[in-house]
């Protein structure tokens, strides 16, 4: 258990360091830079600016620093927001990205599973077909236009609920709503069909055939091992939803960690990118991770090696 | 059992769906309109920055000019006039100012302001280490950038000697970049060698009306009336929250809510609903919306083929159909809210049109235009070679406007374009670079003065996105830059400007215009042609 720990860790550092390194070259090869404006600076105050942020020296000599850097856990300042530190910026917005997404795959589960699995039930049925087609449009529908129409109905129109902000649970409902739409019909439609495979399987026929009730078969044999490709998809989610949507953010005027994503690309903030990038990519890994441990408390056949 | 099993799911989805009701009987409690003497409003969206020296953006100026105030500033028709300085003289050689400093400065901490303040506050701003976008705007002064010449002569008298007469320097000292700092809160909060006090209310110590409170990024940002301010009694809102939005819907669905009375953004395709609306508002704002030829690749390189693409331009449908904002069509480059040498009069008012860029003129144009084609080799646009205009793809408008003048190109001409779009950053790296043959284009100014439309069109300048080379047209700067009597100046900067329209360098497309909503009961507040908006004389009725 604990060699294949060390290994995992091992492993991630690795994934981490690669992603680094290939952010950092992709982001100095695409063209323009952190100071370019309408109102082009002067060469002298150009040059006062890269040296301010060490972007004169050569790229290597940046590369090096910045691994340096990293190792003692040092993300540098931002450039664009001047004169802040870019761990301040990810530990204050990423709290807020954070309880929005939790609060939306939550959502997500609690309605995805047992939607998809109803769907299973019913195959073939009408509320199977509801469910199909709604989650289709769950999945196809953009969330910006979802978001949108949200707001526009239900806090223009009907004014239940506000439309900017975090203040108070209600201010919470159309932006959880809006980011847990996406994942929640495709966990419903990944537990259908992943379930209809279970049910399916010679040991529910075994199971049903000594007499084991309806109900028990579900919970004690089928949607455990259903819950399999949902658990996998989960991972990468939790990273992704946990770091916050761009487009969500931007709707609701939410301070989260989404729109940095974007906007340290346009506005080529490389300290930013990297410090994200290095965050994004740590995230993931352990996500992966915590995947992977999951797998073999659902699954006991998989065994960490 | 899945009876009982869909019953669960349904009450599932109901609860989650609408659980987030509970309690929203009584009203809604983000409604704060009203609420006491706080008013909410946007500008813009989080600022990167509202240190004044460092600031280079509209929406960061207007956080400054609440937290901050110059030795001059603009009164609400945009004049200079006495703000922290209480007189000054200026030199029979025009190139001395003397500035007396009231008597009653303070820091918003409660520590006396000096003129030493000032001294700092410029140096920092113009030195190089520093590294302003703005900092530029000190050039004027003798020993720009490291060694400016301006002294304290004693606590309260500021003397700063110029390189040349300034005729718009009072307006100069009304700008942010010329806003005072204070010296041991700047240099105490220095962290690895970058300065952090303009990121936290604690340490954001200003002498402006207001003072920042609180701060919660991309969320909003809190600003209480300042006691120690001279004229605190004159103000008038206690608390101004500025939201920190970006999204056009979520603005424009916010100040239908009520929740802010103040909207700085509008979406475009709203303006045509809005604009008979009493909360729609229209200024105008010194800038102008152009195209640049790249005046070094052929067949741009030729005056006349740059004429022809000018003139074959519908300017009018452009402002009217794509703008819809009440932009207004340009017949000239330099834009519309900026005087002349007789200062009752305006710049664009004495030079007048080159051309009629309303509808009524586009015959004579497009006559005019086919002429000129053909007089450069090319009749009825036969052998032009196909190129390629260049925007950037941020809003929608850009996109439109490209797309209508490929069409006028082609109808009026019978040449080809094709379009390009890049993202932003690369787009200005593209143009700054002259790696394209016609761009989209637009330029602010930053003060009442033409010289900021026209100096940037000499060879060894950075913004010179046409890469137009004259010489004759340097020279004209340079006297421009030198010379101390007003007439001849504007009389210069006419010529320069003739030089500009004759070679087609640019082709102006309209001059920007500023929108805003602000609710009815909003009062007493105004924007200067800057962009800037004051909210600090403001009530609600």
């Amino acid at each position: 258990m604990f060699s294949y720990f060390a290994k995992r860790i091992a492993y991630a550092l690795a994934t981490i360091w690669i992603i680094i390194t290939v952010t950092f070259f992709l982001m100095n090869l695409v063209p323009g830079g952190p100071f370019l404006s309408e109102k082009a600076p002067s060469p002298e105050i150009l040059k006062a600016m890269e040296a301010k942020y060490g972007l004169d020296k050569p790229l290597a000599v940046q590369y090096k620093n910045y691994l340096a850097n990293i190792a003692k856990g040092d993300l540098g300042y931002a450039i664009k927001a001047k004169g802040q530190r870019i761990t301040d910026i990810i530990a204050d917005k990423f709290p807020v990205s954070a309880k929005l997404g939790g609060l939306a795959i939550l959502t997500a589960v609690v309605i995805g599973i047992p939607l998809g699995s109803l769907a299973a039930l019913k195959r073939g049925r009408l509320l199977d077909k509801t469910i199909m087609v709604l989650t289709t449009a769950g999945v196809s529908i953009p969330a910006f236009v979802i978001a949108t129409a949200l707001m526009i109905y239900l806090g223009v129109y009907v004014k239940i609920f506000p439309t900017y902000g975090l203040k108070t649970p209600l201010h919470y409902v159309l932006p959880v709503f809006s980011l847990a739409i996406y994942p929640m019909a495709y966990i419903a439609r990944l537990m259908r069909s992943s379930l209809l495979d279970v049910l399916g399987q010679d040991y529910i026929r075994t199971a049903r055939a000594k007499g084991v009730s309806g109900i028990f078969v579900l919970f004690k044999h089928a949607l455990r091992n259903a819950l399999v490709p949902v658990i996998t998809y989960l991972g990468p989610l939790t990273a992704g939803i946990l770091t916050g949507s761009f487009v969500i953010e931007k709707v609701f005027t939410i301070p989260g960690l989404g729109g940095e994503f974007i906007s340290s690309i346009t506005s080529r903030d490389y300290p930013m990118i990297m410090g994200l990038t290095v965050f994004y990519a740590s995230l993931l890994v352990i996500m992966n991770l915590v995947v992977d441990i999951l797998y073999c408390i659902v699954d006991p056949r998989i065994k960490l090696k | 059992m899945k009876k009982t099993l869909a019953l669960l799911l349904a009450a599932i989805l109901v609860i989650s769906v609408f659980g987030g009701c509970s309690g929203s009987g009584d009203k809604a409690p983000y409604d704060n309109r009203q609420k006491g003497k706080e008013i909410a409003v946007h500008v813009g969206s989080e600022p990167d920055t509202i240190d004044p020296a460092l600031n280079s953006a509209v929406d960061g100026a207007t956080l400054i000019v609440h937290a901050f105030e110059g030795l001059m500033k603009l009164n609400q028709n945009g004049v200079p006039v006495e703000a922290n300085a209480v007189s000054y003289t200026v030199s029979e050689d025009r190139l001395t100012y003397t500035f007396t400093l009231r008597d009653d400065l303070k820091w918003s901490d409660g520590s006396p302001l000096t003129a030493e303040d000032y001294v700092y506050a410029w140096k920092r701003a113009a030195a190089t280490r520093t590294a302003a976008d703005y900092g530029y705007m000190f050039d004027v002064i003798e020993g720009y950038p490291d060694d400016l010449n301006v002294v304290a002569k004693d606590e309260k008298t500021l003397e700063v000697k110029l390189t040349n007469p300034v005729p718009y320097f009072l307006e100069l000292v009304a700008f942010p970049t010329y806003f005072p700092v204070k010296k041991d809160v700047v240099e105490g909060s220095v962290k690895n060698g970058v300065e952090t006090w303009a990121t936290n209310p604690s340490t954001y110590i200003g002498n402006g009306p207001y003072k920042l409170v609180k701060w919660t990024h991309d969320s909003e940002m809190i600003f209480e009336r300042n006691e120690h301010y001279y004229d605190a009694g004159a103000l008038g809102p206690d608390r101004i929250r500025f939201v920190l939005m970006s999204d056009d819907n979520a603005i424009m669905s916010a100040f239908q809510n009520g929740e802010i009375i103040f909207a700085d953004q509008i979406p475009n395709d709203e303006i045509e609903a809005l604009r008979n609306k009493p909360e729609f508002h229209i200024q105008g704002q010194i800038g102008t919306y152009y195209i640049s030829f790249n005046t070094q690749k052929p067949p741009f390189d030729d005056p006349k083929v740059r004429m022809a693409l000018s003139l074959a331009i519908d300017r009018d449908y452009i402002a009217r159909v794509i703008g819809q904002a009440g932009q207004e069509p340009a017949g000239a480059y330099v834009p519309i809210g900026l005087s002349d040498a007789d200062p009752d009069k305006e710049f664009r008012e004495v030079g007048g049109n080159y051309f009629d860029p309303m509808a009524a003129g586009n015959e004579a144009n497009i006559a005019k235009a086919r002429q000129l084609l053909a007089e450069a080799g090319y009749p009825d646009g036969k052998g032009f070679p196909t190129f390629e205009y260049l925007y950037n793809e941020e809003g929608s408008g850009h996109k439109l406007i490209a797309e209508a003048l490929q069409q006028m190109w082609k109808d009026n001409l019978g040449i080809n374009c094709t379009l390009a779009s890049q993202e932003w950053n690369t787009f200005l790296h593209t143009r700054k670079n002259g790696d394209y043959e016609v761009a989209r284009n637009g330029w602010l100014g930053d003060y009442n003065d033409p010289i900021s439309f026209l100096d940037m069109w000499i060879s060894s300048s950075g913004n010179n996105d046409a890469q137009f080379r004259n010489k004759a047209y340097d020279e004209l700067i340079r006297r421009i830059k030198s010379t101390d009597d007003r007439e001849t100046r504007y009389k210069l900067m006419h010529e320069a400007e003739d030089i500009l329209m004759n070679e087609a360098v640019v082709a102006p497309i309209y001059f920007y215009v500023d929108t805003y909503l602000k609710a009815k009961e909003l009062k007493g507040f105004y924007a200067s042609p800057l962009g800037f908006k004051y909210f600090m004389y403001s009530e609600i009725d």
